[in-house]
């Protein structure tokens, strides 16, 4: 189908695109790479009167280190980070991740911060930003803020940004060098939402431990038992509590029987492949 | 309306366009490109696929205003390019077509595989070509059309989109 009419809005800086948002509260849409809003708009699941597009806001789309933090512009795209053009901090866990979002041609146009911002549970970033415990950096009227990831995101396609909000970058503490990460993720097919996925980062020189699974309805869940379990020192009894662990944990998790076994098969998986 | 200046396979076409319209509308309809095929536009199918600014992109899911200022190939744009001379050819002894429908996505998504991948097989060659539907199920001769032309290592020579 072909969208409902729209007005389309290039800002040329970044206070002229809040400016755009704050006149727009109820109306306007936000556009980075288009992937997610763009079908929603042509399927007319959204009819916003105007379409901001930020793609070509150069703070947006560029990467840089502050001490251990690397800070990636919201409109970096999947395929850039596929492609290791942003600095690695993450020992190779967030190009593994872009690899397996959508596809090439999605690739080149999807952004790290539309996916966040857009907030869709099944999308691959929001678990990744989750296990690594990510930040947000929002800009709006009142200047800017940070928040936690796992706080932003507070249902399906939901999050705490305001209307005359921006995200602007997503900060990443760089993993020590004897972090280890595991990542499964289970689709219908290559490139589809994940039906079941998670990601185990483990990084005991910043004692830091997060197992997080990532599902279709609801917001991603940090598994704290297993990730407890994970913390602690190897020993023989691991699979052991680990099993309990993620009983435990799963038991939370609204899930049907079918569901429920993906599920752990998945968290299982993820924790198999630390490496 | 917009006023965009697009180039379209080396030439620059400036057009007032409805802020809504897609980039593959706007070739289609402005530019009477008609090899640029729509599917399901909603990003799926990868019918639409063509390169912009040398990488390939949903057509369906570009807006035509959000194109301003790049660089578009289409299917049509190719004349003189030995790779994709190389993938026509494979696609044709393979028979890697039957409708025809996918073929301009096929091509497109075809030509940025060999052209960025150098350590292609088969698997790889089929993940890649996961975001191209072909409803004749003619999957396994567009595959091996792929591979026929990473065979022949003409792929990252001298070609960029």
């Amino acid at each position: 189908m072909k969208p409902a009419q729209f007005g389309y809005l290039r800002p040329d800086s970044l206070a002229e695109a809040i400016g755009l948002l704050k006149d727009r509260p109820q109306d306007a849409r936000v556009m980075a790479g288009g992937q997610s809003l763009g079908p929603m708009l042509n399927l007319r699941l959204a009819q916003p009167k105007h379409v901001i597009d930020i793609s070509r806001l150069g703070e947006l789309c560029d990467s840089s280190m502050s001490g251990d933090t690397l800070a990636i512009g919201a409109c970096i795209t999947h395929a850039q980070i596929e492609d290791g053009k942003i600095t690695d901090v993450t020992r190779g866990l967030l190009t593994q991740v872009a690899k397996g979002i959508a596809y090439r041609a999605v690739r080149n146009r999807g952004t790290l911060g539309g996916s966040l911002a857009h907030a869709d549970p099944a999308a691959d970033w929001l678990t990744t930003m989750i296990a690594l415990d990510a930040s947000l950096e929002l800009a709006g009227t009142n200047g800017r803020s940070q928040v936690k990831v796992a706080k932003f995101v507070t249902g399906a396609m939901e999050t705490t940004i305001e209307a005359a909000q921006l995200l602007t970058c997503v900060l990443v503490p760089r993993l020590s060098t004897s972090a280890r990460w595991g990542y499964a993720k289970y689709a219908r097919k290559p490139g589809d939402f994940a039906e079941s996925m998670a990601i185990a980062v483990v990084d005991p020189d910043r004692a830091s431990s997060r197992v997080v699974l990532g599902r279709r309805s609801e917001p991603p869940a940090l598994m704290q038992a297993s990730s407890q379990v994970l913390a602690g020192k190897p020993a023989e009894s691991l699979t052991e509590k680990l099993a309990t662990a993620i009983e435990v944990d799963l038991s939370s998790v609204r899930a049907d029987q079918a569901d429920w076994t993906m599920h752990r098969a998945i968290v299982l998986r993820a924790i198999r492949t630390l490496t | 309306m917009k006023a965009v200046t697009i180039c379209v396979n080396g030439e620059r076409i400036s057009r007032s366009v409805d802020d809504r319209l897609s980039l593959a509308d706007f070739l289609r309809e402005h530019c009477l490109l008609t090899g640029t095929h729509i599917g399901c536009e909603h990003g799926v199918c990868g019918a639409c696929t063509l390169m912009m600014n040398g990488q390939p992109v949903r057509s369906c899911l570009t807006l035509a205003a959000a194109a301003d200022g790049r660089d578009v190939r289409t299917v049509e744009g190719y004349e003189g390019d030995a790779l994709m001379q190389a993938i026509r050819r494979a696609f044709n002894l393979r028979h890697a077509l039957q409708c025809g429908f996918c073929t301009p996505g096929m091509l497109a998504t075809a030509y940025d595989i060999l052209s960025r991948i150098p350590d292609l097989d088969r698997e790889r060659i089929r993940s890649e070509l996961a975001g191209n539907l072909c409803r004749c199920t003619g999957y396994l001769s567009i595959v091996t059309a792929i591979e026929d032309v990473h065979a022949q290592g003409i792929a990252r020579k001298g070609s960029s989109a």
